[in-house]
């Protein structure tokens, strides 16, 4: 797993790149973990080379969300695969989650 | 082709785990969500195996032996730990609830309860088996 990162002004994009499991998600709870995280007003998840992800990985988004939601911090998800959004599908995650097909739909949320 | 796979408890195999049940499913050619779902069933259950019934001691391993008969995915995970799981603790999740907690676990087993036909825990000897089944 790969994570990049790209901030601007009042946004962070996080890029995903490879398979979130319950090897990799700690890489990835460590990022959102910090506390300058929440000092943006939106943080993108660009999932487009995201191949996989298991509970674990689920885990990280549904333990930050509401202190994200608590600071005013919105999260959304742009650019899933398929395979991906099916497994956020199983479990509702979808219905709870903000996920939009596009980065444009993403910037504009 | 390998139908059977020895690994030691580490997060690391769990990358192992999966491409061994993805390349055994090729020859199957199932739709991508199929396969994904098949592939991350085995993977939540050897994870808690891993992780919580060995606590990632890499000297100890576990076994999986996989195969398809009459269209029907299936396969078998022995491990030796003193504890095994108990599926009657099982609780549907209440994401809702899991999202207000901050909860990073507990959607594991749900997803493997919703994706497989079949899961069923087991002692065989001294091992504690693991089996799971899905009609392809």
């Amino acid at each position: 797993m790969k994570i990049t990162q790209h901030a601007s002004a009042n946004t962070l994009t996080l890029t995903l790149d490879g398979e979130l499991d319950a090897s990799s998600s700690v890489l990835l709870d460590a990022e959102l973990a910090k506390p300058e995280t929440l000092k943006f007003e939106k943080v993108l998840i660009d999932c487009q080379r995201l191949n996989y992800i298991s509970s674990a990985g689920l885990g990280v988004f549904i333990s930050h969300l509401q202190q994200f939601q608590d600071a005013g911090v919105k999260l959304v998800f742009f650019n899933m695969q398929d395979k991906v959004h099916n497994v956020f599908e199983i479990l509702g995650l979808d219905a709870l989650m903000t996920i939009v097909p596009s980065e444009a739909e993403a910037t504009a949320f | 082709m390998k139908n059977a796979l020895r690994i030691s408890c580490s997060r690391r195999n769990l990358k192992v785990v999966r491409d061994f049940v993805t390349e055994y499913l090729t020859a199957y050619q199932l739709p991508d969500l199929q396969l994904n779902q098949i592939v991350l069933a085995v993977d939540e259950v050897v994870a808690n195996l891993i992780i919580h019934a060995n606590s990632e001691d890499e000297s100890q391993h576990l076994d999986l032996a996989l195969d398809v008969r009459n269209k029907q995915f299936g396969i078998e995970i022995f491990d030796d730990a003193t504890s095994s799981y108990a599926p009657a603790t099982y609780h549907d999740p209440d994401l809702q609830e899991y999202i207000r907690q901050g909860r990073k676990g507990g959607v594991g087993m749900a997803l493997v309860n919703r994706i497989m036909d079949r899961v069923e825990f087991s002692t065989q000897g001294n091992r504690n088996v693991c089996r799971l089944y899905k009609q392809l």
